[in-house]
């Protein structure tokens, strides 16, 4: 996984409550058997205008002019600014693994369904929650002024506006850890080795249904 | 005295590997159901790292995302489809892990099978890398859809590490009306919460409602729990759960059930548990439920109206509805059954088990005892069982007949149109009536409006050409 520690990007602006993980990336692209490429069908059906297929060049494809991302002033974006519940529905990891492989290195929204929350930290994308009301403010700050940039540094856990307003973010502490260092979860969940297995060998002795 | 428990705390404590000071566990994982769709990448990751899978036995596979309904004999067509059932056959076969593959009898979707073979067990905690893996909540287990890196991370640790949830009780008292189905009432839960008022929850489903649901209908409330936003829905063991799990074949045996079920029966929320929220509806006023929009809180009965963003609470929701029912091609204010159905779905992990298709096949029989069949204007009518049991169940008791009598398609089981990764799926601009959990623009094939019901108003909504008030056919 790539660490994340600070960040200055273009951000573009996704202005619609409850974006599902099935928006993000339809699902004939999930009958791919790897973990990249998914980039260029990132919110397939919004961005092109003709049917998304596997294994289609979508260089050649007719884009949507009135989805936001396909305007010229947010290519390039690094934040995408989205509204409460981002993320809902399906766990695909695709999902993640689609806004990263576009570009996406972070994200900002008043919420985010649970799974995908989780998914975007084991793929080194941060997904920063911030109140409803600052999120609306920087959705005008965004469209009101092309090239808005944010700077965002998750040691300090700030996202600072051009105006050098400061923003102060909370994240979980052992997330933090593992994303500013790209560390790998399941090396370290080796380590308890032991445990699992002394927890292993206490539940054979009080529940032998459950290793039937 | 120990403090009482939720069922949640009781599963939660009972999985707690290694607890770290800021509040995260490492959480021990007893099942793990895989299919071919999440599993490919964490399968490679395994191999690349040169990792060993930590215990085979508590990993059942099956494809189901990617099957066909018909002609299976022949192979999947879709070339990219082939290759993912391909592969996961591969990487089962490797790793010497239970798979049913695609010919094998006992095939099915995920959510069906691991209840039917007795794999999902209360008292386990039950992964897979798919969110509706919240139905196995129903047995009084801790069941919760996961991401691939976390597939990988439960083949290697046959852990993971979690932050534990707030518990809300979902209370549900009183009779339910006739035709007011497990379905209507999640339905009902969501368009009162919204598909938010779960997140960062663990919902408990209680009270008198729940008790007299069937196993079955208990599947189909905690299915929908992701759609109120909640990794895991969970209703508490009773007899009933017992006398589903009991017999089946890899359900305990001999002293090992005698043992389990002593314990199963200290599987509910203990006199006095704390909850952090609870949400109450009464049965009696629930009614049969259509959703009009674009997410499963966008939902109605069938007796009442499109409603006009113009009234919607805020100027985000208004935007939100606007959009919405430009997409379903509805006006604001059309009675939910005048609204014309193209194709009708009765399948998916939410409703494809045998009692859903018998009470979609009861009015089946009733269109056949009026002269009556699937309506001319309706395109397709498909009914998609959940396993190869199932579908053996059903026509046991002569189903598949009744519905084909009555102008229905009788498929083979799979995930088939609830996502349309294989062949069975809307054209734009469709409309269907789907047994289904996502209404979500696409869902069910690139401009495709679906309506979620349940599978009696599916199979009315067939009939009739449009949505129809189940209760008033069923007099």
């Amino acid at each position: 996984m790539n660490p994340f520690n600070t960040l200055h990007g273009l951000v573009a602006p996704l202005d619609r409550a409850n974006v599902d993980t099935d928006a993000i990336i339809p699902k004939q692209f999930l009958k791919s058997i790897k973990r990249s490429g998914f980039g260029p069908n990132a919110f397939d059906e919004w961005r092109y205008l003709d049917r998304g297929e596997p294994g289609v060049d979508c260089a050649d494809r007719p884009l949507n002019p009135d989805f936001v991302l396909n305007q010229a002033r947010y290519q390039g974006a690094s934040v995408l600014l989205a509204r409460e519940n981002f993320g809902c529905g399906s766990s695909r990891e695709h999902a993640p693994w689609a806004l990263e492989d576009y570009g996406f290195r972070a994200i900002i929204a008043p919420s985010y369904a649970d799974i995908f929350f989780n998914n975007c930290f084991k793929n080194g994308v941060l997904p920063i929650v911030l109140p409803a009301e600052v999120v609306d403010r920087l959705f005008k700050e965004t469209e009101a002024s092309e090239g808005y940039r944010l700077t965002i540094d998750l040691a300090a856990q700030t996202v600072t506006t051009p105006t050098h307003e400061v923003i102060s973010f909370e994240v979980d502490g052992e997330r933090k850890h593992r994303l500013l260092h790209g560390l790998d979860d399941i090396a370290l969940t080796l380590k308890f080795t032991n445990e699992i297995k002394a927890y292993e060998a206490r539940r054979k002795a009080e529940a032998s249904w459950l290793f039937a | 005295m120990t403090a009482p428990r939720t069922l949640y705390d009781k599963l939660w404590d009972a999985h707690v590997v290694h607890q770290e000071a800021n509040g995260t566990a490492l959480l021990y994982i007893d099942r793990h159901l895989v299919h071919e769709v999440t599993s490919p990448q964490a399968f490679e990751g395994l191999k690349l790292s040169g990792r060993k899978l930590w215990q085979a036995k508590t990993i059942l596979a099956t494809p189901d995302h990617n099957v066909p309904t018909t002609a299976r004999a022949a192979g999947i067509v879709d070339p990219v489809s082939r290759t993912q059932v391909e592969t996961l056959d591969a990487n089962c076969a490797e790793l010497g892990l239970n798979e049913f593959r695609m010919s094998d009898s006992r095939q099915g979707i995920v959510h069906v099978i691991g209840p039917e073979q007795g794999f999902t067990l209360p008292g386990t905690t039950l992964v897979c890398g798919d969110s509706h893996t919240s139905t196995h909540g129903a047995f009084g287990a801790l069941a919760f859809g996961i991401g691939t890196s976390e597939v990988e991370h439960v083949l290697a640790t046959q852990c993971l590490w979690q932050t534990k949830s707030q518990a809300m009780l979902v209370k549900v008292d009183g009779d339910l009306p006739a035709g007011v189905t497990a379905k209507d009432v999640a339905l009902a839960i969501i368009g009162k919460i919204g598909t938010a008022g779960g997140t960062g929850y663990a919902l408990e489903f209680g009270g008198s409602a729940i008790r007299t649901l069937s196993m079955e209908g208990r599947m189909t409330l905690c299915n929908m729990a992701i759609e109120a936003g909640a990794r895991a829905g969970m209703v508490a063991a009773d007899e009933k759960t017992i006398a589903y799990v009991e017999g089946r074949p890899q359900a305990p045996k001999g002293a090992d059930w005698e043992q389990a079920v002593a314990y199963w029966r200290t599987l509910h929320s203990d006199e006095g548990a704390a909850f952090a929220a609870v949400v109450e509806l009464a049965a009696a006023e629930i009614r049969p439920q259509v959703t009009w929009g674009t997410s499963p809180e966008m939902v109605l009965s069938v007796e009442d109206k499109v409603p006009n963003p113009a009234d919607a609470p805020n100027a985000v929701k208004q935007a939100d509805w606007e959009r919405a029912l430009a997409y379903m091609g509805l006006a604001a204010g059309t009675p939910i059954n005048e609204i014309a159905i193209d194709k009708a779905f009765i399948g998916s992990c939410t409703n494809s088990r045998i009692e859903d298709l018998r009470e979609a096949a009861v009015v089946a029989r009733w269109a056949v005892s009026q002269g009556r069949r699937v309506a001319a204007t309706v395109k397709l009518a498909m009914v998609v069982p959940g396993s190869g049991l199932v579908k053996a169940q059903a026509e046991a008791e002569g189903l598949d007949r009744d519905f084909i009598a009555a102008g229905f398609e009788w498929r083979d089981p799979g995930c088939s149109m609830c996502l349309a990764m294989n062949a069975d799926r809307l054209e734009p601009g469709e409309r269907c009536a789907s047994t289904s959990n996502r209404n979500f623009e696409g869902r069910q094939g690139q401009g495709g409006r679906t309506h979620l019901v349940s599978p009696a108003m599916a199979a009315a909504a067939a009939v009739f050409g449009h949505f129809v008030d189940i209760r008033e056919v069923l007099q």
